[in-house]
């Protein structure tokens, strides 16, 4: 009898997940993914084409707007803050002590050097906010069912106007991803790692970005060693006057 | 023989002062002519030796491949090294760092907020060193408007384009905003020392040059360099020796497994430069061919009419029994020592021609300012060059021309009948 219920519940449990539609895959992605506001601490490991570098950081983000980020090490970026409100991004430099404003394209352009984006690292917006969905179909990987999703941009001006997703069919992540330009150019890959229960979503605490238009690229990581999800951040941190603090 | 031969030509001033004279001019003519054609190709390529290729450059496999780019993460390390020893090994050639690179410069308003922004494409230079010549080639003496070069490693002058378009005067302060060498943002602060204008249409239009040292600060680029750029002590572009000493150097230096290993590029080796080094020594092939021609043709013409000039003087030698042989051999060897002599002042004259518009130039100022839109580096003073050849070049038309004429012109010695030689006479 017990064996029976064990597999009734079983077969529930899963057969309600391999039953989800696509837009139900996309909202629990954003949910794990998602939050209204975040503070982190985080590593970027940037392997370039001459040697690594590890560039450590501490980031408030509300939403896709607010972002604000502060460089720990090593000791030529230490300090160095920058400040993201809408499309408007600001940087302070303690060698320059001034306060630069940067044109709203230079969101796409590479952080320090990585194959990551302010974009990338800052942005924080449901992707069912932002993309249609198709489900492709799904496959095994390394043991682990996942997902492919076919994400196509229904807003203009995004980054990646198509992404390919892999979703853990448990953890509800894309656990790997390519992302094109508009034209149906691959210009990144993005794959998640070390996946952990953080404030019960599954989260994944490590990136690695590869930008496939860099010739002879060795990725970036991208490692996040410590998040809080939903945190009261005072409207105060994300002020220019916070860049000199 | 050639001592009563001379006396004779000083003595006859119709026989030697005009020939001479318009020898001589025809000479320093040619000699001025074909190192104003030389001197005038060479500005050409120095232009955009100095701001883009130098005679000779080396950098590394990889940047070469991405050198649109300005991929400074590919740059040469151990520059300094390097150097020294490309000096040694290359003593023909002055070696120079270079770094170039691009970004954003921003200029602040009195609160320090963002008042005018713009793309910059900016030059590490060397401008401090004892031994560089970097001033002297780029002529920023010349050159700068308004202020002083920098005198510190944070200076910097910018183009007076780029000064208006900014709105920059000379004693603010620029934030450069760009990529280091690890590809790390980065902003720097220089201070405006001084405006300039290449007067080569719009290749300062965005240009910034500042010290290699600060350019190596702003990029954490520690004896780093984009590039080494090597120039021929005295300016004048070799190319057969440039292209042989780059092929010498990358046989012994580059190892294509290894993209940071060093490569040499000569100055034809850069974006259609070879096609223009080749259309210049052509051009100068053509134009210098057909000029000597010419030149001959009217050396050989004045042989040749002397020759028929001193028909009765040849008549009344022969009458008075002077062989043929003798009469022929005399009048080559006039023409031989008015060429030569004729020879040697024109090449004088020519060369101190040609000395006078190397140092001096000629300037084009308001034709090449007409021709502002044009994306092509042109200088506006044109230089003459002298060169070895300019030594020589000159006795072909002078003694060749001149002597071959006569020689033409004497024939007419063996076919005169002696029976007619008084009938000739009477006319």
């Amino acid at each position: 009898m017990i064996i029976r219920l064990s597999l009734l519940l079983f077969t529930l449990l899963f057969g309600q997940k391999s039953q989800m539609t696509v837009e139900q895959i996309i909202s629990a992605m954003d949910k794990n993914l998602n939050a209204k506001s975040r503070i982190m601490k985080s590593k970027m490991i940037v392997h370039g084409r001459r040697s690594t570098r590890t560039i450590e950081s501490r980031n408030w983000v509300i939403g896709i707007d607010q972002a604000f980020t502060e460089y720990l090490s090593p000791p030529r970026e230490a300090g160095t803050k920058m400040l993201k409100l809408d499309d408007k991004l600001w940087t302070y430099s303690p060698q320059t002590d001034r306060v630069i404003q940067i044109s709203g394209h230079m969101l796409r352009q590479s952080v320090m050097g990585s194959d990551m984006s302010y974009n990338d690292m800052m942005e924080d917006k449901p992707l069912q906010d932002l993309y249609k969905a198709t489900l492709e179909g799904s496959i095994t990987i390394n043991g682990r069912k996942h997902w492919i999703i076919y994400l196509e941009a229904k807003v203009k001006g995004l980054s990646y106007p198509m992404r390919r997703a892999w979703v853990d069919t448990e953890y509800l992540l894309p656990m790997k991803e390519e992302l094109y330009a508009k034209s149906g150019k691959l210009l990144k890959t993005a794959t998640m790692a070390d996946v952990k229960r953080i404030q019960g979503r599954w989260f994944p605490s490590r990136f690695i970005y590869k930008d496939k238009l860099k010739r002879n690229s060795k990725g970036t990581e991208w490692v996040i060693e410590e998040i809080s999800f939903d945190m009261n951040i005072s409207e105060s941190r994300f002020s220019k006057a916070m860049l000199r603090k | 023989m050639i001592k009563f031969l001379s006396k004779g030509l000083i003595r006859d001033r119709t026989r030697s002062f005009f020939p001479l004279l318009v020898i001589a001019l025809t000479v320093a003519l040619v000699v001025f002519g074909s190192g104003f054609m030389r001197g005038m190709m060479n500005s050409l390529l120095l232009d955009s030796a100095v701001i883009l290729t130098g005679h000779q450059k080396v950098v590394t496999q990889a940047y070469n491949e991405e050198n649109q780019l300005m991929p400074n993460d590919l740059a040469l390390l151990d520059s300094d090294e390097m150097i020294n020893q490309l000096e040694i090994e290359y003593p023909d050639f002055f070696w120079t760092p270079r770094i170039v690179f691009a970004g954003l410069l921003d200029v602040p308003d009195e609160n320090g907020e963002t008042k005018t922004q713009g793309p910059v494409i900016a030059m590490g230079i060397d401008f401090f060193s004892e031994e560089s010549r970097q001033i002297e080639i780029w002529e920023l003496e010349k050159n700068l408007i308004e202020g002083n070069l920098p005198s510190s490693k944070n200076d910097a002058i910018i183009s007076s384009k780029l000064a208006a378009q900014l709105n920059v005067s000379v004693g603010e302060k620029v934030t450069f905003i760009g990529s280091t060498m690890d590809n790390a943002f980065t902003t720097y602060n220089f201070d405006v020392t001084g405006t300039f204008n290449l007067r080569k249409g719009q290749t300062d239009k965005q240009m910034l040059l500042v010290d290699i040292s600060g350019a190596r600060g702003a990029l954490d680029m520690d004896n780093a360099a984009s590039a080494i750029f090597g120039f021929y002590h005295d300016l004048y572009y070799d190319d057969q020796k440039t292209v042989d000493l780059r092929t010498n150097f990358n046989a012994t230096n580059s190892d294509s497994s290894d993209m940071f290993s060093p490569i040499m590029l000569a100055l034809r080796d850069g974006n259609q430069m070879g096609t223009m080094v080749d259309i210049s020594n052509a051009m100068l092939a053509i134009m210098g061919g057909i000029f000597l021609v010419v030149v001959m043709v009217v050396l050989w013409n004045m042989g040749l009419m002397n020759g028929l000039r001193r028909y009765g003087e040849v008549g009344l030698r022969l009458a008075i029994g002077e062989p043929k042989g003798h009469v022929y051999r005399s009048l080559i060897t006039e023409a031989l020592i008015i060429g030569f002599v004729g020879t040697i002042l024109g090449t004088g004259i020519g060369i101190a021609i040609t000395y006078y518009v190397q140092e001096n130039g000629i300037d084009y100022t308001k034709g090449i300012e007409a021709l502002s839109n044009s994306s092509m580096i042109m200088p506006n003073i044109f230089y003459a060059q002298v060169t070895t050849d300019l030594f020589y070049i000159g006795f072909f038309p002078g003694v060749l021309a001149t002597v071959l004429g006569t020689m033409l012109a004497g024939m007419a010695v063996y076919k005169r009948e002696m029976a007619q030689l008084f009938k000739d006479l009477e006319t």
